[in-house]
């Protein structure tokens, strides 16, 4: 009896608690465990960087991009010295300067970094550097600029992380569509061989690295890192289950760390800046700067380098003149290239452009490429271009992703006219939770992100072709629907 | 005997409406990763008795390639082969990949793998110039699809076919990585963006005529920035040893 009583009264304690959570959720945004703790400075706002502190100066390549050019803004300045400090000291002013991964995933890159030292020393075998160019998430243009107008700034980015982690070589993966930024980047590496920046003892610091360029020939899933590492093999990008991760055996069976264009080119500034210098700019646990590239409809689509933390609305109303027709003009937002959910435009006037924001947001910082959307948009539409996108690149290589992006793609493209039943869209958004995190790599999360945000947020818009189908169906043949 | 007939249209129509309802396949997708037909099929100008191996420079340029990988991975060195064929050749041929597999010292097969795999290598021959045209969502929303009409209705070519005067080839691509310059057109290796149907038609003339136009964007901006003014950037960058630590 008595104990019975208990029950029931921490039952009722746990459903009283439950509500007075569920009534807290709903003020408050959805916090995870990885949400930033709140801001010291609540006050402070973000987004007004100055030119001073921006990393890449020749963006808009207004400037000379080769080495002379390089040179006098700054480029390969102390070099030597930075790489003399040895690894410890470099991967410990990464660690402060709370640089995370800039290809989508966010991880932080001085222990991503740290990986490939471990106790124990070296083993014998070769470390590569591999650096992922393979840029192609719809909506994402960063790394382009990078190769064409700075290509000295990744290059010496390679030197100071290959040294990071004592590797012997960097790889750097392009893809095959880039040609004349190849062809930049090509020049620049001659022009850094020849001044003995590269190669045997770099910079006169004893040190011995060579930079590759690998073009890609065409394939979205190379962007992914064990793909990318199938593919310099010589394979079809194909991704590889881990463990083992490439840190243990990657390219050519050695240890590897592949990392971001953006990631790998920022390195030399923080270093030469300080990490601290770096860690100042934009929230706790999301520092830096970062290239945000917004395309679609807004008036002045641009790829500018701005704080990390700029509210969503600040960077389109400053550098893009606003979005076409006016904010109220807006349908929605897809905040981070074509692989995270889409945002409507309630949440888009407050979000700021971050790791933790927009996590919190239920979407992702993904590449930072912003894609706007007026009310003139098809918006079914456009998420099921984005479904027809994945299913064209998938690598076949995992039944859920192989299959389901082309189920995904179908129904999308039945709901684009509206000939489904209201069922189905709950069927399409169970099935992409089950194609969702049962494939190697992440490619099939990325196919069913856009459909679930797509559900999440405009359903309505959904439900009214459906609806307007039928409508228009029961008119053209009257006979047909009473049977 | 219109009984017998009915009897066995029954068993035959029934399922075929119950198809309609209930029945689906499992599996939808076809084979094909590269949009082109995965298979090869000899035919007069694509057979393996054709002959083909490297001019003398590219033979250097491909030796060069295959210094870059480690000996025992000469096999890496696929990719940047089969590309270096096709620009020789105009277009991935069966002899190419046998070319190329035979110089790597691997078996034929990992090279067709590979060149089925990856949508750049053309397995049937493509036009002087190979137009391709991104359709995904960014380039969309900013009109892309109204370009493919007019390349369409100029050219009298459907994606996937060529002129008939061997000039130019359709293709519709994924993301190009230019989607700030949103539409984009690639011809052969160099990006046409920021277009319109009159920018495209004269794009089009202009190769049509021997003429090979000035890339990048066609509106009047240099490349990623915003029309007009500059937000950011707007003075000369500063120089070395700007705000550099002092401890270093």
């Amino acid at each position: 009896m008595l104990a019975t009583k208990q029950l029931t009264v921490s039952a009722l304690k746990r459903s009283s608690l439950t509500a007075t959570a569920v009534a807290a959720r709903s003020v408050q945004p959805r916090a995870t465990f990885a949400t930033a703790a709140p801001d010291p400075s609540p006050n402070r706002t973000y987004g007004n960087l100055s030119d001073e502190d921006r990393i890449f100066t020749n963006l808009y390549g207004k400037h000379d991009f080769r080495l002379a050019g390089a040179l006098k803004r700054g480029d390969w300045y102390k070099t030597k010295e930075i790489i003399l400090k040895g690894h410890d000291w470099i991967i410990n002013e990464m660690k402060t300067s709370g640089l995370r991964g800039r290809g989508g995933a966010g991880f932080p890159s001085g222990l991503k970094w740290s990986f490939m030292n471990k106790p124990g020393g070296p083993d014998g075998r070769p470390r590569y550097l591999v650096v992922n160019a393979d840029e192609g998430e719809p909506g994402t243009c960063k790394d382009r600029e990078i190769m064409r107008h700075d290509p000295h700034k990744l290059i010496e980015g390679c030197l100071v992380a290959g040294r990071a982690m004592s590797a012997n070589a960097a790889y750097i993966y392009i893809r095959g569509e880039f040609y004349n930024e190849a062809s930049n980047l090509q020049e620049a590496i001659n022009e850094a061989y020849k001044a003995g920046l590269i190669g045997k003892n770099a910079c006169g610091s004893g040190y011995d690295f060579d930079v590759y360029v690998h073009r890609g020939a065409g394939a979205y899933i190379c962007g992914e890192e064990t793909a990318l590492i199938e593919s310099i093999e010589g394979k079809q990008g194909k991704p590889r289950l881990k463990p083992p991760f490439p840190a243990d055996v990657g390219l050519f069976g050695c240890p590897t760390t592949v990392a971001n264009v953006e990631t790998v080119a920022v390195a030399p500034t923080i270093l030469r800046r300080g990490g601290s210098w770096f860690a100042g700019l934009g929230r706790a646990r999301n520092s830096g700067t970062k290239l945000f590239c917004i395309s679609g409809h807004v008036n002045k689509p641009c790829t500018v380098e701005e704080e990390m933390s700029i509210p969503l609305r600040d960077l389109i109303d400053k550098h893009c003149g606003g979005v076409r027709g006016g904010w109220d003009n807006l349908l929605g937002i897809i905040p981070g290239g074509s692989s995270v959910p889409v945002l409507p435009k309630k949440i888009c006037e407050e979000v700021l452009m971050d790791f933790d924001s927009l996590r919190d947001a239920q979407s992702g910082l993904g590449t930072a490429a912003v894609i706007v959307m007026d009310k003139s948009t098809d918006m079914v539409q456009a998420i099921s271009r984005l479904s027809a996108f994945y299913k064209h690149e998938s690598c076949g290589q995992c039944t859920p992703c192989r299959e389901g992006t082309g189920w995904l793609a179908n129904m999308m493209a039945r709901f684009e006219t509206g000939n489904a039943k209201k069922a189905e869209i709950d069927m399409i958004e169970e099935l992409s939770r089950q194609i969702e995190g049962h494939t190697i790599c992440a490619l099939g999360d990325a196919a069913a992100w856009p459909v679930q945000g797509l559900i999440r947020h405009f359903r309505p818009e959904i439900e009214k072709k459906i609806d307007e189908f039928h409508a228009r169906r029961r008119l053209e043949e009257p006979v047909a629907a009473q049977a | 005997m219109l009984r017998i007939l009915s009897r066995r249209l029954v068993p035959l129509a029934r399922p075929r409406s119950l198809a309609a309802q209930s029945v689906r396949t499992i599996s939808n997708t076809s084979v094909a990763r590269s949009d082109a037909l995965f298979v090869h099929r000899d035919s007069t100008d694509n057979n393996a008795t054709i002959p083909f191996e490297f001019t003398p420079e590219n033979l250097k340029r491909a030796k060069e390639i295959i210094k870059k990988y480690p000996p025992q991975y000469k096999k890496a060195a696929t990719i940047p082969l089969l590309d270096l064929a096709q620009r020789q050749n105009g277009w991935t041929s069966i002899s190419t990949m046998n070319y190329v597999a035979n110089l790597l010292e691997v078996p034929p097969m990992r090279v067709y793998e590979v060149a089925t795999f990856y949508t750049m290598f053309n397995r049937q021959p493509v036009g002087k110039y190979f137009l391709q045209l991104c359709t995904t969502t960014p380039c969309q929303l900013c009109g892309s699809d109204s370009i493919l009409e007019t390349i369409q209705n100029h050219l009298g070519i459907k994606p996937g076919q060529t002129t008939d005067d061997k000039l130019f080839t359709l293709v519709e691509v994924e993301c190009a990585g230019a989607c700030v310059n949103a539409p984009v057109l690639a011809v052969n290796d160099d990006y046409y963006e920021d277009l319109t149907s009159e920018t495209t038609i004269k794009i089009l003339d202009e190769l049509k005529k021997g003429n090979v136009p000035k890339a990048g964007p066609q509106s009047g901006r240099q490349n990623c920035e915003p029309h007009g003014e500059l937000t950011t950037l707007r003075g000369e960058p500063t120089g070395p040893g700007f705000r550099v630590r002092a401890d270093l």
